[in-house]
């Protein structure tokens, strides 16, 4: 039961899984393991990693010498196909396009989705980070706590294969013995910057990321992935025998062919294959859910991307993992005599409360680093070490002028020379060129560090999106209108990112160009840029004021559930993605559940 | 350009342009289905008008300059880029000169590439080895290319810094930057300019480990631990 056609697909399903990235494959995997029919739907071209991955390509051998383009905007190779802030025929607007008001919305029609280029960054949400109105008065609690999410982070990291330690420090969650594998060794500007941020007064412990520094442990995680299912704990541990461990080389931004980090394509469509319970469409663009006379969602209408022509699917349950806009886009777009505003908005909030990561970045040059010994500094694609947000005491007893933490994502070392390498160092050099230029070169590569502050984001009023009242897509499907704005919240957090950066450099004896960026407004990244969107239909404890329970299942339609990002309630600093997974893993286990009482 | 190579190049950019690109952002409002102007904004007159190599290229193809999209640098364009390149980056004992390693080739993809940052370049380039030819012809009645070295530095010195360019040749030194940027792109981002950085990775591992401890001590880092 593996790839399907359209026409291919079954008469009724257990349940329907919109999208394949790391909602829908965790949904996937976790229900057919244990026992579920699923058909899974993805918008994009089916797409495989083991022949389609560019690993040792150089720039030399792509256009432009790989170099970003509005085709490909993280290079020629990275392993985005057809997605990317622009869509061909799958438009979106926006109130504005001014900085400060503009939303751009990151797509991507494969499947795995943006699992097969994402940065891997794979960090916990403590136990602040599921409560934080309690702790300052804004935003939303989300009606679950760190304990209950806690045993799927467990689960997720032994599945995926997560690499990082266990600090201790304030609401950066220990993993349990065994879940996470040993960190990369660090590179010279990681021990550079650990060294000198620490005087400071600014922690900086190994990173988190969602690479197998050693190969997994396939004797013990799967009965304790799947406690008395023999059946998965054997196609699980083979599976994970066969993935290789990082062979320290190639960027994970191109997808990993030897399967050496997670991709929902390499980690979780396999192993949810082999039950034989998974039928996968691709080019399968969901438009709506789907309502039966007894008030239940009986599928979805789908397009067939590949002729036009129009489907529907049946299931028992309805998942939507399509990515939070996306989710928000097919309820909104779900309508009928009961619901003229969308399905399971009965609350009105579907569509409210985006939310983005906060990002600002800062780049130094540093003396000490320049004209060292050639090394090879590939480790597994950076992000070694990183500093975990530092200041909750002060913050909490009001000595900041923001609300909410970020964390430091820290880069350096000598990459693989690209077009932007050696570009703009004419402030380094004076203008030099000719022999001189030669020898600057050799000075300055390498002698680089950049430092991405990502900062949690406060839901408002102001940030959300809706149907726009006229455009459609190329299938006719009405599109999402974004509105965009950032509170000072966010601003000043922006801000102290580029003054905390600029002090790290100069503690390093590094200088940075022009200097940091004092004004918020232009220190942040526009709305979407960073890739993180959530919220849109949050989980809550009041069917009045959220989109679902806390287990993903809308208030209004009870075999409607939604596992990906849209149900976030908050946006902690830390990177979505393996919060998304572990929900994505709990909502299933609760669908499992509900379903063997025959309640769905 | 003839005119019959505009039209084709026209016709080609309608047909196959990204659709992302007539849906342009900048029209929000844009009513649903009414199809965007033929050819859009993709065709400004004094740039190219080819298509990009799309949101699916094929990534295992080992492409060259001038496979996706025609070059356009005219000759002359192309022998003042070579002249000017190689004096950025000339050979010496280390690496060859950028003309020898491709750099020309790529500065030509680079301006006739169909996308926003590129056409920006593109008159930047053009405009600018226009105007440094224009200099060459003013001051010693030859072309760039066939000057003597000393006779070109005499240019280059005037414009190779921007802070300390004087106001009438500022123009001229942002487009000096811009090459020499777009020179060491394509001249590092090739194998012989990796090799003189000392560029050693790429290549597969047994295992990854922590930098050379002498290396370590030498930097005052040998008891950091993250």
């Amino acid at each position: 039961m593996p790839f399907v056609s359209a026409s291919g697909i079954a008469d009724a399903y257990d349940v329907i899984v919109v999208g394949s990235g790391a909602a829908g494959g965790q949904s996937a995997y976790t229900l057919c393991m244990e026992g579920a029919k699923v058909l899974m739907l993805e918008a994009g071209r089916k797409y495989l990693p083991e022949t389609e991955t560019p690993m040792f390509q150089t720039p030399d051998q792509a256009p432009l010498r790989g170099d970003g383009t509005p085709d490909k905007e993280f290079g020629f190779y990275d392993a985005t196909v057809d997605g990317g802030w622009t869509v061909p025929g799958e438009p979106y607007t926006r109130t504005t396009e001014e900085a400060a008001g503009r939303f751009d919305w990151w797509r991507a029609r494969m499947l795995g989705g943006r699992t097969n280029h994402w940065g891997r960054i794979s960090l916990r949400n403590g136990p602040y980070d599921f409560k934080p109105r309690s702790r300052d008065g804004l935003g939303f609690d989300w009606p679950i706590s760190h304990a209950d999410v806690a045993p799927y982070y467990d689960k997720v990291e032994r599945l995926v294969g997560v690499y990082g330690t266990s600090e201790g420090l304030e609401n950066t969650p220990n993993s349990p013995p065994g879940c996470l594998l040993p960190p990369p060794a660090p590179i010279v500007s990681d021990l550079l910057i650990v060294q000198r941020a620490r005087r400071l007064g600014i922690p900086v412990i190994p990173g988190h990321r969602a690479v197998l520094t050693q190969p997994l442990d396939f004797k013990r995680s799967p009965a304790l992935l799947h406690p008395g299912n023999r059946e998965a704990q054997a196609i699980i541990g083979a599976d994970m025998r066969q993935r290789t461990a990082c062979f320290w080389a190639t960027p994970c931004g191109r997808g990993c062919s030897i399967r050496a980090n997670y991709q929902s394509t390499t980690v979780h469509l396999p192993p949810a294959l082999a039950t034989g319970r998974l039928d996968v469409l691709t080019d399968a663009m969901v438009s709506e859910v789907l309502l039966g006379k007894n008030g239940r969602a009986r599928g979805v209408k789908f397009i067939d991307r590949t002729d036009g022509t129009e489907h529907a699917a049946a299931a028992r349950v309805v998942v939507l993992a399509a990515s939070a806009c996306e989710t928000v886009r097919i309820l909104l777009n779900s309508t009928s005599g009961q619901y003229r505003n969308g399905l399971a908005n009965s609350s009105g909030k579907v569509g409210r409360y985006l939310m983005d990561t906060v990002g600002s970045s800062l780049q130094g040059q540093v003396p000490l680093l320049e004209g060292l010994p050639p090394l090879n500094e590939d480790g597994a694609s950076g992000h070694a070490v990183y500093s975990p947000w530092w200041l909750y005491a002060q913050q909490h007893r009001g000595k900041l002028d923001f609300a909410r933490g970020y964390h430091i994502e820290i880069a350096g070392g000598r990459r693989m020379p690209g077009v932007g390498t050696l570009s703009g160092i004419e402030w380094l050099t004076g203008g030099s060129y000719g022999k001189r230029f030669k020898e600057d070169a050799r000075r300055y590569y390498g002698s680089f560090v950049s430092f991405d502050g990502r900062g949690e984001m406060i839901p408002n009023e102001k940030s959300y999106c809706e149907i726009d009242p006229t455009v459609k897509d190329r299938w006719g499907i009405p599109v999402l209108r974004f509105h965009w704005e950032w509170s000072q919240h966010e601003l000043r957090q922006a801000a102290h990112m580029q003054s905390t950066f600029a002090a790290i450099v100069e503690a390093m004896g590094g200088r940075v160009n022009g200097g940091p960026i004092i004004d918020g407004a232009l220190a942040i990244s526009p709305g979407g840029s960073i890739i993180h969107e959530v919220g849109g239909a949050i989980m809550g404890v009041d069917p009045a004021s959220s989109v679902t329970n806390s287990w993903g299942q809308t208030w209004d339609v009870a075999n409607l559930f939604i596992t990906d990002g849209a149900v976030f309630a908050s946006n902690a600093d830390k990177n979505p993605t393996l919060t998304i997974m572990a929900l994505a893993w709990r909502a299933a286990d609760r669908i499992l559940h509900l379903m063997r009482r025959k309640e769905l | 350009m003839d005119r019959r190579t505009t039209l084709r190049w026209m016709l080609a950019a309608s047909a196959g342009m990204p659709l992302a690109r007539q849906w342009a952002f900048g029209e929000p409002q844009t009513p649903a289905g009414g199809a965007a102007p033929a050819g859009g904004d993709a065709v400004p007159a004094s740039s190219t008008a080819a298509a990009g190599y799309g949101t699916d290229p094929d990534l295992s193809k080992l492409h060259r300059p001038g496979d996706v999209w025609p070059l356009t640098l005219g000759e002359v364009q192309r022998r003042t880029a070579a002249a000017l390149c190689d004096l950025i980056i000339p050979g010496d004992a280390r690496s060859p000169a950028a003309s020898v390693v491709g750099v020309v080739d790529f500065l030509d993809e680079w301006v006739s590439a169909p996308y926003p940052d590129q056409r920006r370049d593109r008159s930047t380039v053009l405009e600018g080895l226009g105007w440094i030819d224009a200099e060459a012809a003013r001051r010693f009645a030859r072309g760039f290319a066939d000057l003597a070295d000393a006779e070109q530095r005499a240019i280059c010195d005037d414009i190779c810094c921007e802070a300390k360019a004087v106001p009438s040749r500022a123009q001229a030194a942002r487009f000096f930057a811009r090459f020499r940027d777009l020179t060491a792109g394509g001249f590092y981002s090739a194998p012989e300019g990796r090799r003189d950085l000392g560029f050693i990775g790429n290549v597969q591992r047994a295992s990854f480990d922590a930098p050379p401890r002498e290396l370590l001590a030498k930097l005052g880092l040998d008891r950091v631990r993250p």
